[in-house]
């Protein structure tokens, strides 16, 4: 897809305004950034992605811009430029960090972001991500989320040769075909797991009773006898309810499957509308979905997804994109909307697709090294002007920022 | 110290002196740990494992060492509540840990069983890079259906063919960590390459176990591989250590035991063409310090009070028991009937009851123990159950340790302190400079990675040896 640029820019309200309802933000890291030949671009730091010091310095960057929370991007095989097998080019960015364990090594140097890093449903255990994602919980403070996906590839299935992951016909919609929404009700019921598991021990099960030598009340420690078409868990966790209760669920959705998978299990989904036309109908379409899950009474966040390049000027943001589209050989495509233009301009965009009923955005800068600092230094700032965003941190932990109550336990006795 | 050897100076002699390796275990869920202590904090709040792993790095330890367990240890079809219960996810408090120290080895526990090498080779691979260079796995199996209830596969592991997966899942994920050979990446933007290799992580594994390939998708690591323990104590897992190995996480920590089995693992080497110092042995030991040796063993006896409460008591005679006692006083004497010898049913998610075989036997022991010193069920339990490795004052134990180092009973010790999180706080700053003072203990550390802190040779070594010397490769190839 071409870039594309917010439809009457010049009519967008930019004086500050009370009555504007305040904006979530998020950014979605992926190596040196969305577009593959980012990490050509100066200040990509591309031989420093297997280190520590190369994620803290992001996360903390986007501390800075008070940002809701940062996506990790993960997967279980190499990146590819293919939708389902991998490829062989060296041009770009291959290999990657576990996501969970970078945000984890993150978490104890940042203090109020939230980490949300992506786990894959289709070949990983639930009791072992609900654990990882408690943990990530305990260590950062109650700032945990996961980001849950799918894995259509067949070569991610033969990293772990335990199941046969057909090809996927690429000419109809993927995501109606029965296989993929056989692994969308997989990771609807992984999910499940995972939430049931945080909720196994009750939050005052640790009663430490030194006259009868009880460390926890065993009444408040739950089995979570889950039985489902794909696999059975016993529970408890071996890890105490996170500090958050239920950390953050999040899924990428672009059609009806997947909307349904948010509508049933997540607090935030991620949508990829181009225009208000679009967001105002995959909206309804969730709501709807929501309504249909019995969910109709609890907050669920829509966010909209936007790969981002910022600049002075628009000219300058797009040349800028036309040379790494050259530094690549093609032009760059994605689900998501491409914006290139200055910061006003992107905050007119995002404050337009708000007013289709988006609760907030997560920004995918073509460029970390580049796009991040904009966003947190320049976009953020010209938000807070209009009075869309945060001067500061008004809660503690991720679902405090999200304007999300900390859940009742669904063990605890009423 | 009822037990160390007679002497109390190293001998003249000019052999160097083998150097102390020390780690730190976190307090787990057994009775070791004491929680009812005022001093006890937390075992879930991350400011707990960082008090923990900056005391253990101030003191120049090798290394940090998680447990794990898989699911919540039960009695009587009911979860047991007696000793700690609950603990993080191993790779994802080691990563945070990372974060709070600089030198400190991480080294996690992780079940062979119910993980796929793919998942747990790039969690390792990835720790590794996190830490820069300071990961280690601990390698156990398990087979219990019990465990399997938490997982996709249910108990699908027969008992005899848990070794033979963990050392086809230790090969595979080594295949997995050398499928990149760390030069890999040239991240040149001038020309465009990322990648110099287009097959980078390349793997192909076909196995009774396993039947994977594909591209892995962690470039190398810092270390190579991350160091890999072993802590099974049967023949097979000696055989598995001794072949696999870097280090044994032992149980070993009485002298004559203690050399018996450095002996009897170290001559298993020569076989698998590994040297005496590519396997370490370090038995995991306890310890209790006080001003002077009679005052530590007066602590000692106290700490062994708090270990085994009356209820602790009663659950460990079920164990032999194998019945129900929970009528029974755990003040007044040992029951009169005879141990249920049929199967197991009482505990579960523990290994300790493998060890009652004959409950009999023991039973009857116990009975003419109890008798003979006037003991109640708990003072039974207190004086069989296992003491403290080291009691003492801080030279005693220093002198000790280093005693039973040299006597090549181990290459030195993981430590378990019954306190979270300032077990080791006393430890750190009275003992450790004393051993200091001995020449066998670093007083800073040399390298950066665990491997170097270890002694242990980069994996890589081998690799560029054999490279060198492609004669040689002709050869293996041949023969």
């Amino acid at each position: 897809m071409s870039t594309t640029s917010p439809a009457d820019s010049s009519a967008s309200p930019t004086s500050p305004d009370s009555s504007v309802s305040p904006l979530h933000l998020a950014v979605a890291l992926d190596g040196t950034g969305w577009h593959p030949a980012s990490w050509r671009e100066r200040g990509a730091r591309p031989r420093e992605l297997f280190t520590a010091g190369y994620w803290a310095d992001l996360v903390a960057e986007a501390e800075r811009g008070l940002l809701d929370f940062v996506t990790i991007e993960d997967g279980l095989g190499l990146q590819s430029s293919h939708l389902l097998e991998p490829d062989e080019r060296t041009d770009q960015v291959r290999g990657r960090l576990d996501a969970v364990l970078i945000a984890s090594r993150v978490a104890p140097l940042t203090s109020h972001i939230g980490l949300v890093p992506t786990v894959v449903a289709t070949h990983t255990e639930p009791f072992h991500i609900s654990k990882a994602i408690a943990t990530l919980d305990h260590v950062s403070g109650g700032r945990a989320g996961l980001r849950v996906r799918i894995s259509v590839r067949p070569d991610e299935a033969d990293h772990f040769g335990r199941r046969h992951v057909p090809r996927p016909d690429l000419t109809a919609d993927l995501s109606a075909q029965p296989l993929v929404t056989d692994l969308f009700d997989e990771a609807a019921d992984h999910v499940e797991v995972v939430r049931r598991l945080w909720d196994s021990w009750e939050d005052d099960a640790e009663i430490r009773d030194v006259a009868t030598g009880r460390f926890v009340d065993r009444d408040k420690l739950h089995y979570i006898d889950f039985e489902g078409r794909f696999f059975s868990v016993k529970g408890p966790s071996i890890t105490p309810r996170p500090p958050q209760g239920q950390p953050l669920v999040t899924a990428l959705a672009h059609r009806t499957v997947p909307y349904r998978l948010v509508a049933r299990q997540a607090d935030v989904g991620y949508v990829t509308p181009h225009d208000t036309g679009q967001a105002r109908a995959i909206v309804a379409e969730i709501r709807a979905e929501q309504r249909a899950a019995g969910r109709a009474d609890e907050p669920l966040h829509i966010f909209g997804d936007l790969v981002v390049l910022l600049d002075e000027t628009r000219a300058a943001a797009e040349d800028r994109l036309a040379r790494l589209d050259d530094l690549a050989g093609t032009p760059y495509t994605s689900d998501a909307r491409v914006f290139a233009g200055t910061p006003a301009q992107l905050a007119d965009l995002v404050q337009d697709l708000q007013s289709a009923g988006l609760t907030g955005f997560r920004l995918r800068p073509a460029v970390t090294g580049h796009d991040l600092p904009a966003v947190s230094r320049l976009l953020v700032p010209e938000l807070q002007r209009r009075g869309a965003f945060r001067h500061a941190y008004e809660a503690d932990t991720l679902r405090g920022l999200l304007g999300l109550a900390r859940p009742a336990n669904r063990y605890a006795a009423a | 110290m009822t037990e160390h050897p007679a002497t109390t100076k190293h001998p003249a002699t000019t052999q160097p002196l083998k150097q102390v390796h020390l780690a730190a275990h976190f307090p787990g869920v057994n009775n070791t740990t004491v929680w009812s202590d005022p001093e006890a904090g937390s075992h879930i709040e991350f400011a707990s494992f960082a008090h923990f792993a900056r005391t253990a790095e101030r003191a120049k330890f090798d290394f940090l060492f998680l447990a794990e367990g898989l699911r919540l240890r039960e009695h009587n079809g009911r979860i047991y509540d007696l000793d700690v219960v609950g603990r993080p996810d191993t790779f994802t408090v080691l990563a945070a840990l990372a974060a709070v120290t600089d030198r400190l080895g991480l080294t996690g526990t992780i079940n062979s069983t119910f993980n796929e090498p793919y998942e747990v080779a790039r969690q390792f691979a990835s720790l590794d890079h996190l830490s820069g260079g300071r990961a280690a796995w601990n390698v156990v199996t398990s087979w219990d259906a019990f465990t399997g209830e938490n997982f996709r596969r249910g108990g699908f592991l027969p008992q005899e063919e848990r070794y033979s997966r963990a050392k086809e899942f230790l090969a595979t994920a080594h295949e997995l960590f050398d499928s990149w050979h760390g030069d890999e990446i040239v991240a040149d933007p001038a020309t465009g390459a990322f990648l110099r290799d287009a097959k980078a992580g390349s793997f192909v594994h076909t196995g009774r176990h396993f039947d994977i390939h594909g591209r892995f998708d962690v470039p190398r690591s810092p270390q190579g591989r991350p160091v890999i323990f072993q802590a099974g104590d049967s023949e097979e897992g000696r055989e598995f250590a001794a072949s696999s190995a870097d280090a044994i996480f032992s149980r070993h920590s009485r002298l004559d035991a203690g050399r018996a089995f450095y002996a009897d693992v170290k001559s298993r080497l020569a076989k698998y063409g590994r040297r005496h110092d590519q396997l370490l042995i370090l038995p995991a030991a306890t310890f209790v310090l006080a001003d002077t040796d009679a005052e530590a063993e007066e602590r000692a006896h106290e700490v062994r009070r708090l270990q085994v409460s009356g209820a602790t008591a009663l659950r460990h005679l079920e164990f032999v028991w194998n019945r129900d006692l929970s009528s029974y006083d755990p003040d007044g004497p040992l029951p009169d009937i005879d141990p249920d010898t049929g199967d197991e049913h009482l505990a579960r998610g523990r290994a300790q009851t493998r060890e009652y075989r004959d409950r009999l036997a023991t039973a009857r022991e116990w009975r003419e123990l109890a008798a003979a010193h006037g003991w109640s069920i708990r003072d039974l339990v207190i004086h069989t159950g296992n003491r403290q490795s080291f009691v003492g004052s801080p030279a005693t134990v220093a002198r000790t340790i280093d005693e039973f180092v040299q006597a090549d009973a181990s290459d030195g010790f993981i430590l378990v302190p019954h306190l979270t999180p300032g077990g080791l706080d006393e430890f750190a700053d009275k003992v450790v400079p004393l051993l200091q003072e001995r020449g066998v203990f670093r007083t800073e550390y040399e390298g950066t990675t665990l491997r170097d802190h270890l002694g242990l040779d980069h994996p890589d070594r081998e690799r560029d040896e054999s490279r060198a010397y492609p004669e040689r490769d002709a050869q293996r190839v041949a023969s």
